[in-house]
């Protein structure tokens, strides 16, 4: 019985989870963050073994109430969307360790079972969009998952209602874009499931209609996903938002969009149709590239540590852009390890924020120095390991999807965007090594130390609960880094689409 | 080219209420004003949904004995006008998201204009 219905599990879970969190939380308050955990736990242990499932049986498909595709909603559960699952699934259950003392700071209490509810309802959004095998379920989907980080946003610092008042406007702008794009691609098909809609587009063509469609799809998942120029929510949402917020959204929200980049472009639309046809991933290419190096330049005038890392996002964003826009198998593979090696590094930065801001009451860099290190020599460590991962230092996971990305545009012979990778990860290096060299070289300032009214709760290092899943973190880009090839050699190549297979050697 | 102008009225109609919306989002600075034009925005998608549904000569798709099942282009494709049920649910509820923030920002800094709330937010300490 599983199998069959493994696509469908996953999304259900969060839906029926989220709605028991209020439920439960009448008899006692403290069930709706184990409830949370658990339902995290449970989705990240079915989507592992989803992977070992799908690289068994291939591709499961699951119908909903019985209705044969085209007419019902499928899901499909193939080796793209079983690795996507798995990661933000893994990712969520990490960071939702970490966020039980990060939501008893930042938020008051009556505001905790809300908070994991919605976070459930995201989760189930999230798994819902990669799950799918339709397109109008994507956009409820994408719309469920929205509107539970508009809330998860403006919970948030002082600030944070303006933020998410921000996102919200252009998360909706982008997802009627979305839904535009399937009215078009319906009305010349005459069919919402993707993969019959891959036959459909076949015979008919490039009408204008169709072109009209996937230009305003790739609009609608180019805000969800902050791709430069459509970047404009990213930096105030993730600076405001409380820790555990965007240490959840940081590293998966952005990559649904980028998901639903790959799958329309590649799976639905078709390798020949985005790069010859409709030259749009070239377009893509040069949006990421300008990204990576709009970010990068940003991240490197920031004061806080939320904020560069959030800018730091949108040059990593534009590392995926660019690999999806690269149209080859070595730039897709490369976008597609970034997607869990941005995901890894950024949650471990953002928890490591989290917890200077825990420890310290504050997490500007300029305040940072050796007593900050002295005070969390882990917490420290794990910056820094994570950091060294988002320069692209081998063995660490950020080096891989680097090199991929940067194979992908040697095999394009495009030097623009090689430079653009190279003369990156110095800025990241510029950038980083800003915060590490304060926390290894600074002195502290030690006459300073009672100055400020923040620096008064001193209490050395973070709470194990905080430190481990930091730690797993930090410890799982030196392992995934190692593991690279297994995972690209043994699962990424599986959903590699269409006319854009490859053997590694 | 007439016929191409003349026959799409109900289109053109759509894009004009859609930038209508758009334009409001951008150019009015009072959040309120936002909201409004967020919802003539997804008017707009809807109406563009059922329009393309529509057809002259044709009935509800329920099955009529009189006409039978065989020539189903007497019938009105239903599938779009579900889906904008759908979209309508939305709608709201992302209206009724902005409203609560906007109460939140209301109280925060009693200013809804932008320009005033970008004012007081670079004066507000974090």
């Amino acid at each position: 019985m599983i199998p069959t219905n493994a696509p469908a599990l996953i999304p259900l879970l969060y839906l029926f989870t989220g709605l028991l969190i209020p439920l439960a939380a009448l008899r006692l308050r403290r069930l709706a963050y184990w409830l949370a955990l658990a339902a995290a736990a449970v989705a990240s242990a079915a989507a592992l073994s989803n992977i070992f499932r799908v690289l068994e049986a291939g591709t499961l498909r699951y119908r909903f109430g019985g209705w044969p595709p085209p007419v019902g909603i499928e899901y499909v559960l193939d080796p793209l969307s079983a690795f996507l699952s798995a990661v933000i699934n893994a990712v969520a259950l990490v960071v939702l360790v970490h966020a039980r003392r990060t939501v008893e700071a930042d938020l008051p209490e009556r505001k905790h079972v809300p908070y994991f509810a919605l976070v459930m309802l995201m989760m189930s959004g999230f798994n819902g969009i990669v799950m799918t095998g339709d397109f109008f379920n994507l956009y409820v989907f994408l719309e469920i998952c929205s509107l539970a980080l508009y809330g998860l946003v403006a919970v948030g610092d002082r600030k944070s209602p303006v933020a998410a008042f921000r996102y919200l406007v252009l998360g909706m702008i982008g997802g009627c874009f979305y839904l535009l794009g399937v009215g078009f691609l319906y009305m010349s098909s005459g069919s919402l499931n993707m993969a019959d809609m891959k036959a459909i587009l076949a015979v008919v063509g490039a009408r204008p209609e169709v072109i009209v469609a996937l230009c305003f799809m790739i609009l609608g998942f180019g805000i969800k996903m902050a791709l430069f120029p459509l970047h404009g929510w990213l930096p105030d949402a993730y600076t405001y938002a409380p820790t555990a917020t965007s240490s959840l959204i940081a590293p998966i929200g952005t990559k649904i969009g980028a998901y639903g980049l790959i799958r329309v472009l590649f799976f639905v639309f078709g390798l020949r149709f985005v790069t010859h046809t409709v030259p749009v991933a070239q377009v893509i290419a040069w949006l990421g590239a300008a990204g990576i190096l709009y970010g990068s330049v940003m991240a490197m005038a920031q004061d806080e540590l939320k904020r560069m890392l959030a800018f730091s996002s949108v040059a990593q964003v534009g590392y995926i852009g660019l690999g999806i826009g690269l149209a080859n198998p070595l730039g897709l593979l490369g976008a597609v390890l970034h997607v869990l090696n941005h995901g890894l590094m950024k949650a471990c930065l953002f928890l490591v924020a989290g917890n200077f801001r825990l420890q310290l009451g504050h997490s500007r860099i300029p305040a940072l120095d050796a007593g900050t290190r002295r005070r969390m020599p882990w917490t420290s460590a794990a910056f820094t390991l994570a950091a060294l991962s988002m320069i692209g230092l081998p063995p660490t996971v950020g080096f891989f999807s680097k090199w991929y990305l940067a194979l992908g545009t040697i095999r394009n012979r495009s030097w623009v965007f090689l430079a653009v990778i190279l003369v990156s990860s110095l800025l990241n290096a510029v950038y980083f090594f800003r915060v590490i060299e304060r926390l290894y070289l600074r002195p502290a300032a030690g006459n300073d130390e009672g100055r400020d009214a923040a620096d008064s709760v001193v209490r050395g290092e973070a709470a194990p609960s905080l430190l481990l899943p930091t730690l797993v973190l930090a410890a799982s880009l030196i392992i995934i880094g190692l593991l690279n090839a297994v995972i690209v050699k043994g699962l990424l190549v599986r959903f590699l689409p269409p006319g854009l297979e490859i053997t590694l050697p | 080219m007439r016929e191409f102008l003349v026959g799409h009225y109900f289109y053109w109609f759509i894009f004009l209420l859609m930038a209508i919306g758009l334009a409001g989002i951008v150019l009015k600075k009072n959040l309120i004003k936002k909201v409004i034009g967020m919802s003539i925005f997804q008017v707009a998608i809807i109406l563009f949904f059922v329009a393309s549904s529509s057809k002259w000569d044709a009935t509800v798709p329920i099955l009529d004995p009189a006409l039978g099942a065989a020539d189903t282009s007497r019938y009105i494709n239903p599938l779009p006008h579900c889906l904008m049920l759908t979209a309508i649910v939305v709608g709201v509820a992302t209206s009724g998201v902005a409203f609560a923030l906007i109460i939140t920002i209301w109280r925060r800094y009693r200013t809804l204009d932008e320009n005033e709330l970008l004012e007081k937010l670079t004066h507000d300490p974090d």
